[in-house]
């Protein structure tokens, strides 16, 4: 009884400390410079539609590559903890009903997903969504063909070049690209491909690239997590 | 905000506390896991409300489906359906 | 403010409350993801500005009016990782809950005393 008191007096302190969020935070009227900064100049200075991308993948790239180590971190810890055994027994099938639908849908599922991850940069989407589709159509396979062996070699190989691959073009940016727009060359700088036209899927310079490699990189590791999660 | 999307948006809400309400009273651990899935998909339709659309298809397929995914596999791996000792 | 800013407040303050109360490893962990959602709300809300759409140009918005028509795309882009690695933190919790199980034989809190000091 003590600790469901000691629990109430402090759930109330936290609605305390979250009263100046309701009636002192006034609504957003305008953008802030920062953000009305990546508004007006990116679509000029990086050739993306989709602002929410441009901030992603380059103007907050770094910020990026860091959440992609911390997932990194999150599914070695969680095959290091659950990795092991792998006693073999039989489970029961799945149903002819789930089966038929899976043969048919695990297509469209991961052609979907490759369409949002490639797509990024013109449409709401990239490559954290695109990923998780895709982690999305190999847990049906996993359900539809229950004594089914991953082969992790393949996993660890598609996870390792997409990581290494992001750092190379991070590089390459901070290397090649050229400081026309008045964009000095930095890490993640998406302008040593060419820019193509505004709009089209072929622009953008590297993000497309650069967000299909997060794609994938997101993908191999959800999968990962999926397959220690199995029984 | 329209009055029309304002009207859906506080009803979206209300119903999400109902579930998230419902996630932490009930007993049977398997209800407060698909409560809590529906809780994430009605976030999911505010986001979209709150014109944010990349956030909304991140919440729709990780929130509601990959993390309810998650949590039975973990469950089932427990296998007790034992109710909370208060 | 915006009334979602109040609806991912109430959000959190139940998640605390069960993340305090329960005793069910699993339970705890379900009031950690519904904290996670919302401080997310709250995050998004606070970048909203009424009457305006989704940072996204294209014929509708084109890039010389885009600066009063779009909304804030700053938090869209952090909940949108902070989304990712919750569930990747959601999955690790889980999975010390499995081992604490196949250790412990137990799924509540109050069996495993040697964590208390």
């Amino acid at each position: 009884m003590i600790t469901r008191i000691l629990a109430f007096l402090a759930v109330i302190g936290l609605a305390f400390m979250l009263l100046p969020l309701i009636h002192e935070v006034l609504p957003m009227q305008e953008l802030s410079p920062v953000a009305g900064n990546y508004v007006v100049k990116g679509p000029d200075e990086l050739g993306a539609q989709n602002i929410v991308t441009s901030v992603v993948v380059t103007y907050r790239g770094l910020d990026t590559l860091g959440e992609v180590t911390v997932l990194f971190i999150a599914t070695a810890g969680v095959g290091f903890l659950l990795g092991r055994k792998k006693e073999k027994k039989n489970k029961r099938k799945s149903s002819e009903i789930l089966q038929t639908g899976a043969s048919f849908l695990i297509a469209l599922i991961f052609l979907y997903g490759i369409y949002v991850f490639v797509h990024g940069h013109l449409t709401p989407g990239g490559g954290f969504q695109g990923g998780v589709v895709i982690a999305t159509g190999i847990l049906l396979i996993m359900l539809s063909e229950v004594n089914m062996k991953f082969n992790h070699k393949l996993l660890h190989l598609v996870e390792s070049v997409s990581g290494v691959g992001y750092v190379v073009l991070g590089i390459l940016g901070l290397l090649l690209a050229s400081t026309a727009a008045g964009l000095g060359d930095g890490f993640l700088n998406n302008r040593f491909l060419s820019m193509g036209t505004y709009g089209q899927l072929f622009s953008a310079g590297a993000i497309p690239l650069i967000y299909s490699l997060v794609g994938l990189k997101v993908g191999s590791e959800l999968t990962g997590i999926l397959d220690n999660m199995q029984e | 905000m329209t009055t029309f999307n304002f009207i859906v948006t506080v009803w979206l809400g209300i119903l999400m506390l109902a579930a998230a309400v419902f996630a932490v009273v009930t007993k049977k651990v398997l209800s407060a896991i698909i409560a809590a899935g529906v809780v994430s998909l009605l976030a999911s339709v505010i986001y979209l409300l709150l014109a944010s659309p990349d956030v909304a298809m991140t919440e729709a397929a990780i929130g509601s489906g990959l993390t309810t995914v998650v949590f039975l596999y973990a469950y089932r791996r427990m296998k007790s359906d034992k109710e909370d000792r208060k | 403010m915006n009334v979602t800013t109040l609806f991912g407040a109430i959000l959190l303050i139940i998640g605390t409350w069960a993340m305090l109360t329960h005793k069910n490893l699993i339970r705890i962990i379900i009031g950690f993801s519904l904290m996670d959602t919302g401080i997310h709300v709250i995050m998004v809300s606070v970048g909203y500005i009424d009457g305006r759409t989704a940072p996204i140009l294209d014929q509708a918005v084109n890039k010389a009016e885009a600066l009063y028509r779009v909304v804030d795309p700053i938090p869209s882009a952090l909940v949108l990782t902070a989304i990712v690695i919750g569930l990747a933190v959601t999955a690790l919790m889980l999975s010390y809950a499995i081992r604490m199980y196949q250790k412990g034989k137990s799924l509540s809190i109050d069996d495993y005393q040697e964590t208390k000091w």
